[in-house]
């Protein structure tokens, strides 16, 4: 019987202990201040001396928690427990959150610069009217090559990649949607699709493409490509942009017969408590000088006209992250597809890394 | 009376241990079992096992998981054996020993990170290729270069148990079987070998069951052409969310991991499997 009592006694301490804990991890995650406002964005994705300034103007201190996966970050505000006011998914993702009423309409009264967004990155079906998100960056799934390797402007599309001089010498995002995505675009598909014959036929097209892939890798894709590892890498323009950075002899090309056009916009979650911040904090990232500082540092595409117009000459007029109109035309936005269908993404793309 | 007491604060002392167990073992498989009955849309089913089981995709995978887990532990037995051998000829074991458990200390990102570096086209391992002339290799990216990757990592742990039981043996076994007559491989496959066999056994259990669910590595060193299930798990908690799926993978690993542990812990050594 004592050992019983004690046990439950244990047992109850515990729960307690676990409880407070609990408790003040909730609290933590985020600090509920006055003075405040929590971010809650990808990593490295802000330019810091940004923050500084913003305090310095407005007097609220930004906490900036990062995540690495736009579904990690779905989840974690799902979950609840957070006190997140600013979060940065990408498109499909606020349709996804959207559709799980998981975002705060903004305020337009509230909002001023909305007018120095470039009017195409405006008013896109995953957020009609822009009810819910402020664009913050965008940019392209494309094609790095090596000029060491490979001869300048033989690769303008995707089935270049198919041709046999790049056997074992092309590397590929670990993404299933981008992958089976440039399948698909090389096949003049929808990369929206969810018919399963076409899905099955961009992973048969794909285990094609298998004897020229070298390896399926996530962000060390940049270290090899700065070390010369491969000749060919599938990535996006953001990491392409850092990339090219560190080696001169990389190039980047958007294939014009269409590819993933992205966007990271900024939006309010229900989690939300900082409002008078919120706005603040918005309203200063709309400004172009603040956008095109920030674009400097991040090296990704500004959707902020005003913004561009500011920044170096090299910079704007460079068509590889700025493509012109006819390729912007041809690029495509992904939906939010249902669990079934990304799962069919998946389960294709799981193939065809078996196979390779 | 004394006694008495002395038994409730023994059982006060398994109190944390209990808990433990229970907190963070049982109740974390329960819930992957609960999990992998449901589908994504949250409905109770066995679907998952089904789809597990008729897909041709799964059952290579786990058919790959095992085998490269099999050539991970083979690799790492024939160094670790003559190695712990060895080791207990040497003055000084304790020393050595610390320097082979050293790279435990280390982050296993970290050391696979160095070997990207070591392996890589203009890496240290090719240099040393091409001034011996055999000219620069393709090393990264291969089934080599994943298992002896894995295979280093893993040394330590089958490197301790089988040291242990080595230092165990009694000397005079040894001197009694080289009485008798027997060679010096009579006395080690007759009389050395199976009486360290329980060392052996425990460093495959440390060694074969992680590997079985290896993940990271497949992707940085193996550049995905090595896919395990710990990739499809990967996958279907981070991006296709079917958490149902990827707790039934789980599952299956812990299945195979207890049939791996009833096989090995067996009272009696039993022949051949070891091998």
């Amino acid at each position: 019987m004592k050992k019983l009592i004690s046990a439950i006694i244990g047992l109850l301490l515990v729960c307690g202990l676990l409880a407070l804990g609990a408790q003040h991890l909730q609290t933590s995650a985020g600090s509920t201040g006055k003075k405040v406002l929590n971010l809650y964005t990808w990593g490295d994705y802000i330019d810091p001396s940004l923050l500084t300034k913003f305090q310095k103007q407005t007097g609220y201190h930004v906490n900036v928690e990062t995540f690495d996966s736009n579904e990690a970050m779905f989840t974690k505000i799902k979950q609840g427990g957070t006190s997140y006011d600013l979060t940065v998914p990408s498109d499909y993702m606020i349709e996804k959150m959207k559709a799980a009423k998981l975002l705060l309409p903004l305020d337009k009264k509230r909002l001023t610069g909305m007018q120095n967004y470039d009017p195409r990155f405006m008013n896109l079906a995953f957020d009609k009217h822009n009810r819910y998100s402020v664009p913050y960056f965008w940019g392209t799934l494309g094609i790095v090559y090596n000029d060491k390797y490979v001869k300048p402007g033989s690769i303008k599309h995707w089935n270049d990649l198919w041709t046999k001089k790049y056997r074992n010498n092309i590397m590929l995002i670990d993404s299933a949607r981008d992958v089976m995505g440039m399948a698909l675009a090389s096949m003049n598909q929808s990369m929206n699709t969810t018919d399963p014959a076409t899905l099955l036929a961009a992973r048969n097209k794909l285990n094609r493409l298998a004897p020229n892939v070298k390896a399926v890798v996530a962000d060390e894709i940049k270290m090899y490509m700065i070390q010369n590892e491969a000749a060919v890498a599938v990535d996006w323009s953001g990491e392409a942009s850092e990339m090219l950075a560190g080696n001169s002899h990389l190039h980047y090309v958007v294939p014009s017969e269409g590819s993933n056009l992205w966007f990271d916009n900024l939006v309010i979650p229900k989690t939300a408590k900082h409002f008078k911040a919120i706005y603040a904090f918005l309203n200063f990232m709309s400004e172009p000088k603040n956008a095109a500082q920030n674009a400097e540092y991040i090296g990704y595409a500004t959707p902020n006209l005003k913004a561009k117009a500011l920044l170096p000459k090299a910079v704007r007029n460079d068509r590889q992250f700025y493509p012109d109109n006819n390729t912007i035309r041809h690029l495509q936005i992904y939906q939010d597809l249902s669990p079934a269908k990304v799962g069919l993404y998946n389960d294709r793309y799981l193939e065809f890394k078996m196979h390779h | 009376m004394q006694q008495k007491q002395r038994l409730t604060r023994s059982t006060a002392y398994f109190i944390p241990y209990t808990l433990w167990i229970v907190l963070f073992v049982i109740a974390p498989v329960l819930l992957l079992i609960y999990q992998s009955f449901f589908n994504i849309d949250g409905q109770f089913t066995f679907a998952n096992y089904q789809t597990y089981f008729a897909s041709s995709t799964y059952l290579m995978m786990t058919v790959n998981s095992v085998w490269y887990a099999f050539l991970i532990t083979l690799a790492t037995l024939l160094i670790s054996y003559p190695t712990a051998y060895l080791l207990n000829e040497t003055k000084h074991p304790q020393l050595w020993l610390l320097l082979i458990i050293m790279p435990t200390w280390i982050n296993l990102l970290l050391k696979a990170y160095a070997f990207i570096g070591i392996f890589s086209q203009a890496g240290i391992a090719n240099q040393f290729l091409s001034f011996i002339g055999i000219g620069p290799k393709q090393l990264l990216f291969t089934n080599f270069s994943f298992i002896f990757v894995a295979a280093y990592i893993q040394i330590p742990f089958m490197v301790l148990p089988i040291y242990n039981s080595i230092s165990e043996l009694k000397p005079s076994y040894v001197n009694a079987s080289r009485d008798l007559g027997a060679t010096n491989w009579q006395t080690f496959s007759r009389v050395i070998f199976p009486l360290t066999l329980p060392g052996v056994k425990a460093g495959i259990q440390a060694v074969f069951i992680p590997s079985l669910s290896l993940f990271m590595l497949t992707r940085l060193i193996g550049g995905n052409k090595v896919i395990t299930l710990g990739t499809a798990i990967e996958e279907h908690f981070l991006t296709t969310m079917n958490w149902g799926m990827g707790s039934t993978i789980g599952v299956v690993l812990i299945i195979a991991m207890v049939i791996i542990m009833w096989l090995t812990s067996g009272r009696q050594p039993r022949k051949g499997l070891t091998k």
